[in-house]
């Protein structure tokens, strides 16, 4: 941050002095240039925030402390395409955010600011038991699970719980796993995954909406070995990934990654990315959408030298959790198709999204199309249901988790 | 079930003035739990909500030093408080007690009966100008009114703040300043990272004197 204000200091006041220069020179003498607020002055999700209009009456939508009831759970309102069917799996799940199955079949599920704890949900044969196994952890969003034990990341510290699915009532004290994280609450919280190589893969966002921070400390993704050595940079220049997974066939990382607020209503873009070489840059702050200098951070830079997302994700729209379908339930055609569950935009005073798509990919690995899949949930300008991560259960249903109803749906497919 | 804090996970220190903001609470909390034994007997909401109101004001207005007034707050807000005092989350002795066991259909109802009280007067003594100004200006370079209204009348989540007491605002931003309240979501120790503590005083001070109707 110290890094990121002092370019901000250097860089507005000559852009500040060239402008006075245009318009008025002679004034120079007179008039120093504006001093702008101090970056660690305004708040990580309002920096650039218009001061009038409907856009200056934003801001972050959370989840309701309270879980919808499972009678008033919005199903009937969702639509998914013909065979499919989408049922409650867990209701009474606040905040549910991260989605993981261990290998005895128990769903893990995290969240975030709200509720701070990680649950188990036991399946007994028809009726399911939603446990507390941890709580009072701070931003506790990163999960995995991994030879029987559960990872947790919070913006602070990897940890790791052994023999969780023995121990579901009495769990076991967590075990140190990484502590080097730099711990910023702003983009601070994880999506956590092991990828084919057998490490943990841990993003760190930028501390901010939009700022340079050092690039070596945030808006990258970054892997480590299971014990938390060998740290090695995979991605730089990602703003806030909050999902990820491993190509079913290649192994190459894909990652959403979202973008700026409020620069304006339909700009830019979130991303689908393909990592493709270890330590490419995807743009953040020079570069937005793959062809969008920043307004601020732009200037002299070039978007042809960073990576450009695949795919487009609308703006906004906050993409978060996705996997590769590798299940065998859904029609052939969803065989290692990308599901991404898009939360939908609070920056915005349209909102939308609030889905879940499908991203079908050319045997290239690059991507053919883009459908709606899970849809209903905005209504009137608002949300029933926010999902925020993706799970295919090992019967092939795929599971979406919901932080802002409090539950989480299982859709299935039935060959007619 | 186990409480596991990670490592990193400290519990947030309490404030510099712990020691007399106790001793302050003490009488509180003992009329709280005598009030809530009572309330206990009681089978209505609007029964059991005279115990708020005996500290926090019948007419949606406190007395109370540090006690805040509750009218014309946003039933969301009043929701996600009484879940954080419920859930041991908010660090106030006497609103954990009284939180203490209320069902979720609890926190809507007392939030309806909040809601119902009339937003608090602006404070019979005037503002003094300059701190009233440096108020003011503070609120256009932090613009509290983005989330809280352009007249600091709260929506969801986010409080109202006009004509707030003023010691109580003041308390609450250095307790969101330094971390010791994490509130609903994160943004508040963020908003307030760049003011200086004479900041707070100015802005307490402003927004307790709002010349507002609602």
């Amino acid at each position: 941050m110290k890094k990121a204000s002092q370019t901000r200091r250097i860089i507005w006041p000559i852009v500040a002095v060239a402008g006075l220069a245009l318009a008025a020179w002679p004034a120079i003498a007179q008039q120093p240039a504006p001093e702008p607020p101090k970056q660690e002055e305004v708040p990580f999700w309002a920096v650039g925030r218009p001061l009038s209009g409907p856009g200056a009456q934003l801001a972050p939508v959370p989840a309701f402390p309270i879980p919808t009831p499972a009678d008033k759970l919005p199903i009937a309102k969702m639509k998914v395409p013909p065979g499919f069917k989408v049922e409650i799996y867990a209701a009474n799940v606040f905040d549910a955010r991260g989605l993981r199955q261990g290998e005895k079949g128990t769903v893990f599920v995290s969240s975030l600011f709200g509720a701070g704890k990680i649950y188990a949900i036991v399946d007994k044969g028809g009726t399911r038991e939603v446990k507390t196994i941890a709580e009072k952890l701070e931003l506790p969003n990163g999960i995995e699970f991994h030879k029987g034990s559960l990872y947790v990341a919070t913006n602070k510290v990897i940890t790791r719980y052994d023999d969780i699915e023995n121990r579901l009532d009495n769990p076991p004290a967590p075990v140190t796993v990484y502590d080097q994280l730099p711990g910023d609450i702003p983009h601070g919280w994880k999506f956590i995954k092991i990828g084919p190589d057998g490490k943990l893969y841990v993003p760190v966002g930028a501390p901010c909406n939009i700022c340079e921070p050092d690039p070596e400390k945030y808006a990258q993704i970054r892997r480590i070995n299971l014990d938390g050595s060998g740290m090695e940079i995979v991605a730089r220049g990602v703003r806030n990934t909050v999902g990820f997974d491993f190509h079913p066939k290649t192994g190459e990382l894909y990652f959403t990654d979202n973008q700026r607020d409020w620069l304006s209503e339909d700009m830019p873009n979130d991303e689908l990315n393909r990592l493709t070489k270890v330590g490419q840059h995807f743009g953040y702050p020079y570069c937005h959408q793959g062809d969008f200098p920043d307004p601020q951070f732009g200037w002299g830079k070039a978007c042809a030298d960073f990576v450009k997302p695949i795919l487009l994700l609308g703006p906004h729209s906050a993409p978060l959790g996705m996997r590769f379908y590798t299940g065998k339930m859904f029609p052939a055609k969803y065989t290692n198709a990308i599901f991404i569950a898009r939360h939908g935009p609070w920056n915005r005073t349209k909102k939308y999204a609030a889905d879940v798509v499908a991203v079908f990919l050319n045997p290239n690995g690059t991507v053919k199309s883009m459908e709606p899949f899970l849809t209903g949930l905005v209504e009137n300008n608002t949300y029933l249901g926010r999902p925020v991560d993706v799970l295919v259960l090992k019967d092939g249903s795929l599971l979406v988790s919901d932080d802002h109803a409090g539950a989480v749906y299982r859709v299935s497919y039935e060959k007619k | 079930m186990t409480s596991a804090l990670g490592p990193g996970a400290q519990s947030p220190p309490l404030p510099a003035r712990a020691a007399s903001a106790a001793a302050l609470t003490l009488p509180i909390l003992l009329g709280v739990l005598l009030g809530l034994a009572a309330g206990a007997r009681a089978q209505t909401v609007d029964e059991r909500f005279t115990v708020c109101v005996a500290c926090h004001g019948a007419d949606g207005q406190s007395r109370i030093p540090e006690t805040p007034s509750l009218g014309g707050q946003p039933a969301f807000f009043v929701i996600a408080q009484l879940f954080l005092f419920r859930e041991g989350r908010r660090n106030n002795p006497a609103m954990i007690a009284a939180a203490n066991g209320l069902t979720n259909d609890d926190l809507l109802a007392f939030a309806d009966r909040v809601t119902k009280l009339p937003p608090p007067p602006p404070p019979g003594d005037p503002p003094d100008p300059a701190r009233f100004a440096r108020g003011r200006t503070l609120t256009f370079r932090h613009p509290c009114g983005v989330c809280h209204n352009p007249d600091f009348s709260g929506r969801e989540q986010m409080p109202r703040l006009a004509n707030q007491r003023e010691e109580y605002l003041l308390k609450a931003m250095r307790e969101y300043k330094s971390g010791a309240r994490l509130g609903y979501g994160g943004a508040m120790a963020q908003e307030l990272a760049g003011l200086s503590d004479q900041d707070l005083i100015d802005l307490a001070h402003f927004l307790s004197h709002q010349d507002v109707k609602r």
